[in-house]
């Protein structure tokens, strides 16, 4: 157990540290050994709670099962990749003016904060301590969205932090209503918010007051996942922030707050027994999943574009946790993973192209492949990547998630269909002249670290092609947990 | 239990719900935001004088830090910041016109019963005696996202997210005698971080748009720009 | 006996309005540091008027002669209904707290229509005014009541009254927004500050004053004391709905002394009240009346929503 204490601290050291660090290239590298101890001990926690089973710390405050620590450890390899990314891009729009030190200053520190807050919400037990760190997440990114300070940036950053305020207070009633509900069969007292003692009564619990708990808790977090109406914020916030944080925020908050959501589902599926919860999550997802697809030919924003097709992707998550059957987990679990890795894969590569390009608007990107080929060639292998293609990871999830629709609600498999069809064409319309077009004047090839995008992307591939061993012990194990039966 | 069964204290517990009430639509009704963020202090005070008196009445003594943490944050000191936000802006002679005043008051009235509404299975089956006043609190929240979408000043916005977190604090009092402790200081650290980075905010704005006036923040959008 | 003892009660009632008007007028003086007129000042004003001739003006028909009597009479009901010192009375068991609102509304109506009846201009305008105020303070008067009328399960005054004095000190939240919603309303209906203004001399200011611009001698003189007695018929409510303590409920000496005396406390401690609200306020333009009594409707709503939701048994 002192494995999950270490991930805790180490961000909490991180940010004290950050704070007070004054030369950014320092920073950066401080950083990137701060994810590089938190992925070590993230692994350590892996390891352990494989071999011993779920693990609960002292005074039950922290709990790990299979569920949320493969989770830690996805976040911090995706911290850990961004963040060996982001020194030398944050350098690189250092020296082009568009921030200076006090600002990287802030930006180092609030990363470390932010992976804290990530790992708080995984970890913790006790769901008022979830909407605590989930709160907190958003307090950390918020004045990052604006780093830039332009207009767009602060309406960005504005949007963002009224809107998900707004929507995590109504969470936080959710969870008032939860605590209420658990307090009427477990008395008074601290015990009656945490989620293993939830869990295990979860039969006795009032089924009226859980059923309009959820639906508050599904609103509130579900504005965090950026569920259809409650998406406005999301391609505002991804876009106009620093590429750093849009890819740690596509990939890593998104998860984390749908993690939030089914752990309260398998509360309240416990209690009412009925399929309720899984209902109102396949709505509020497939409508996400078909908005967001429609949405995509609209943009004229590159990163705009991938913000919606995380909307997409999340949507269509949320629509397999909510079928809840062992196979719809068990994919929505691997869509998880793999969506994660990609789509922080593109934001780094999009990060790229917009610096190469010195614009976002994709009408001005041209000829990617010519000036820079690692650009060019990573942006269409991660786009052919996201949009569903096979042999990568999230044509296999994807796929999943369709076997286990046909089997459970036929009728939905169309829409399902359609959705990733229009999607693919909304992606591949704006791609192609974007990476074949030819190359606008004075464009010329930039000192690009992209590393991490082409580990990711070999990562994907490798998901797609075969689910290493214990990768899928830990989904099925997972799977077990949420939706009662192993899909093997 | 109707309320003249109930002793003196949980009637002023009730009488206290109803007036916090009153304080969520005499916020809606306010057009200068000095006195709109007078208003807001004296709900939170109202707010830690109904907790106080639920920690005498019912018997809980913890629930008296509660008290005292909201009476100091929400009270004084969010209040005194934001006071000094709008001097410093020379907020203090503006006027936000509410379009509408009584289409936003009959608003806020259904929004009560609304919210009454959806409380009633919560209320059903339950002993405890202050529970009524569950229906206020989703109310305060209500009326808070009310206020917020009806006014065009930061400032307004910012008072309705903390008058929405002010209700939701009042149903955490009111149905289950207050959040354990490390929640309950967890949600008062975030909502002290989340007034000083409003502070930061407005600031930011102003320097961007060069006025307080949300609405002139439209430059992203859905539609094609040329 | 009882029928007796309620025709008294009326005419202490109506006697003793002009007392009460010169009250208020004194501690008003009192507060601008004026010297006041003595206290029985309306009694000898109300005396020369009736004493004068009254004038009638050429296109006058016969509601300008009728009105101030109907004014006068329908005033005088109302009064009658109103427990003063004791409940259980048999005309408040006649007629219920609606049939009262019906009274004022009787004398409203004919006022307003001698004010429209001679064809001035400021007649005219005094008369819908007062219409636009009332059409505004009627149902939030009726809404505080309906409110009074949930907790107590009856409309009847006396009724309600004996309600409240069964159940002793409970601190109701609705009553305390019915009271407020009142308030607003009894300043609104009887013309005071700062919907009002009565001792203006600014024919464009009048809102009732204008109603009654062209009358004189005992006409204007039964006007002025229905007004009066409006005003304490609003006090009394106030003061006996909502802290009905020390009121008569048995007939005996000792009961209607104590009666009386409490009565003419709380009359004394709401006139400086008003007098207080009326020194502090300034009178309102007329446009922004409306936002004055949608508020007291909206405090009305709120004491019948706070009835429903924080008082009513489950």
């Amino acid at each position: 157990m002192i494995a999950v204490y270490l991930i805790l601290l180490i961000p909490l050291a991180g940010m004290v540290i950050l704070g007070l660090v004054a030369d950014s290239r320092r920073a950066g590298w401080i950083n990137v050994r701060c994810n590089a101890w938190a992925l070590a001990a993230s692994v350590w926690l892996a390891v352990d709670v494989l071999i011993h089973g779920p693990q609960l710390s002292s005074g039950q405050l922290l709990y790990i099962d299979s569920f949320n620590v493969y989770l830690v450890a996805l976040t911090a390899f995706v911290g850990l990749t961004t963040s060996i990314f982001s020194g030398p891009y944050m350098a690189h729009e250092q020296e082009a003016g568009r921030v200076n030190a006090r600002r990287l200053r802030l930006y180092y520190a609030m990363y470390q904060g932010f992976m804290l807050a990530m790992y708080l919400v995984l970890t913790t037990n006790n769901m008022g301590v979830l909407w605590v760190a989930m709160e907190g997440a958003t307090l950390a990114t918020v004045l990052l969205v604006s780093l830039y300070r332009t207009p767009e940036s602060v309406e960005a950053a504005w949007k963002y932090f009224i809107l998900c305020g707004v929507g995590i207070a109504l969470a936080l009633f959710g969870t008032v209503l939860l605590y209420f509900a658990a307090e009427q069969k477990l008395g008074i007292g601290g015990n009656a918010l945490l989620w293993t003692v939830l869990h295990e009564n979860a039969a006795a619990l009032e089924p009226n007051i859980m059923r309009l708990a959820f639906v508050f808790l599904l609103v509130g977090y579900g504005t965090k996942i950026g569920l259809v109406p409650l998406h406005n914020w999301l391609p505002d916030a991804h876009s106009e922030g620093p590429t750093p944080m849009s890819a740690i925020l596509s990939g890593l908050l998104l998860n984390d707050a749908l993690y939030a959501v089914v752990r309260c589902k398998m509360l309240v599926d416990g209690s009412l027994g009925t399929h309720t919860a899984g209902y109102l999550m396949m709505g509020f997802g497939l409508v996400s999943f078909l908005v967001a697809a429609l949405f995509l030919h609209r943009q004229t924003d590159i990163k705009r574009l991938f913000s919606y097709s995380s909307i997409e992707h999340m949507g269509l998550m949320t629509f397999a946790f909510g079928i809840g059957s062992p196979w719809a987990t068990f994919a929505a679990l691997f869509h998880m993973t793999t969506h994660s890795l990609t789509k922080s894969a593109i934001f780094v590569t999009v990060g790229h192209a917009a610096q190469l390009a010195g614009t976002q608007r994709m009408t001005k990107i041209r000829g990617l492949i010519l000036t820079q080929p690692a650009i060019g060639w990573g942006l269409l292998i991660g786009t052919v990547a996201i949009a569903g293609f096979p042999p990568f990871g999230v044509f296999a999830s994807e796929f999943l998630v369709l076997i286990a629709t046909m089997r459970d609600y036929p009728w939905l498999t169309p829409l399902l269909l359609i959705g990733i069809g229009i999607a693919f064409a909304g992606l591949f319309r704006h791609l192609q002249t974007m990476v074949y077009g030819d190359i606008p004047e004075g464009q010329t090839a930039i000192p690009a670290n992209l590393w991490p995008v082409m580990i990711h992307l070999a990562l994907v591939l490798w998901l797609g092609l075969s689910i290493p061993g214990f990768l899928g012990n830990w989904f099925s194990q997972a799977t077990q947990l949420i939706s009662g039966a192993s899909p093997f | 239990m109707a309320i003249a069964e109930l002793s003196l204290y949980q009637q002023a517990v009730l009488l206290l719900a109803g007036l916090i009430a009153l304080t969520s639509f005499l916020m809606l009704g306010q057009s200068r935001l000095v006195r709109l963020v007078l208003v807001f202090a004296i709900q939170g005070i109202l707010l830690a004088a109904t907790t106080a008196m639920v920690a005498y009445a019912l018997d809980f003594p913890h629930l008296f830090i509660s008290a005292g943490l909201s009476f100091l944050l929400k009270g004084i000191l969010i209040p005194i910041m934001l006071q000094r936000l709008i001097y410093r802006m020379g907020l203090h002679r503006e006027l936000d016109t509410i379009e509408h005043p009584a289409r936003v008051m009959m608003g806020g009235a259904f929004l009560m019963v609304f919210s009454y509404y959806v409380s009633l299975p919560v209320v059903a089956h339950s002993p405890l005696v202050t529970l009524n006043a569950i229906a206020v609190s989703l109310a305060v929240v209500l009326l808070g996202m009310l206020l917020m979408i009806t006014r065009r000043q930061a400032v307004a916005h910012v008072v309705g997210f903390m008058s929405i977190e002010n209700g939701l604090f009042f149903a955490a009092v009111v149905s289950t005698y207050g959040m354990p402790m490390v929640v309950e200081l967890g949600v008062a650290a975030d909502v002290l971080v989340a007034a000083v980075v409003f502070g930061v905010f407005f600031f930011q704005i102003r320097e961007s748009i060069d006025s307080l006036d949300v609405d002139r923040l439209s430059k992203l959008s859905e539609a094609d720009k040329p | 006996m009882a029928w007796l003892m309620a025709i008294l009660q009326t005419l202490l009632f109506i006697s003793l309005a002009p007392l009460l008007s010169g009250w208020i007028k004194r501690v008003k003086c009192r507060l601008q540091n004026r010297k006041a007129p003595s206290l029985f000042q309306p009694y000898r004003d109300l005396r020369k008027l009736y004493r004068k001739q009254p004038i009638v003006p050429h296109p006058a028909s016969w509601i300008f002669r009728a009105a101030p009597y109907i004014v006068f009479a329908s005033t005088v009901l109302a009064a009658s209904i109103v427990p003063l010192v004791a409940i259980n009375l048999p005309t408040a068991r006649i007629a219920d707290v609606i049939v009262l609102v019906g009274f004022f509304a009787l004398g409203r109506t004919f006022l307003v229509l001698a004010g429209m009846d001679i064809g001035t201009a400021f007649g005219g305008m005094g008369s819908s005014r007062e219409m636009t105020i009332s059409s505004l303070a009627e149902p939030a008067m009726l809404m505080a009541v309906f409110t009074l009328a949930m907790s107590a399960h009856t409309t009847n005054l006396s009724q309600a009254m004996n309600f409240v004095l069964d159940t002793g000190l409970v601190l109701r939240p609705s009553f305390v927004f019915a009271v407020g919603g009142l308030i607003l309303v009894a300043i609104a209906e009887t013309g005071r500050i700062p919907v009002d203004n009565p001792a203006t001399h600014l024919e464009l200011t009048m809102i009732h004053e204008a109603m009654i611009l062209e009358y004189s001698g005992r006409w204007l003189a039964l006007i002025e004391w229905a007004s009066q007695i409006k005003l304490m018929i609003y006090g009394v409510l106030i003061a006996n709905i909502f802290f009905p303590w020390g009121i008569a409920q048995t007939f005996t000496l000792n009961a209607l002394g104590l009666g009386l005396g409490m009565i003419v406390l709380k009359l004394a401690v709401l006139t400086v009240v008003l007098a207080l609200f009326e020194a502090l306020f300034a009178k309102m333009r007329i446009f922004r009346v409306q936002e004055y009594l949608s508020f007291a409707y909206l405090l009305s709503v709120l004491g019948m929503l706070s009835h429903i939701i924080l008082e009513a048994a489950r």
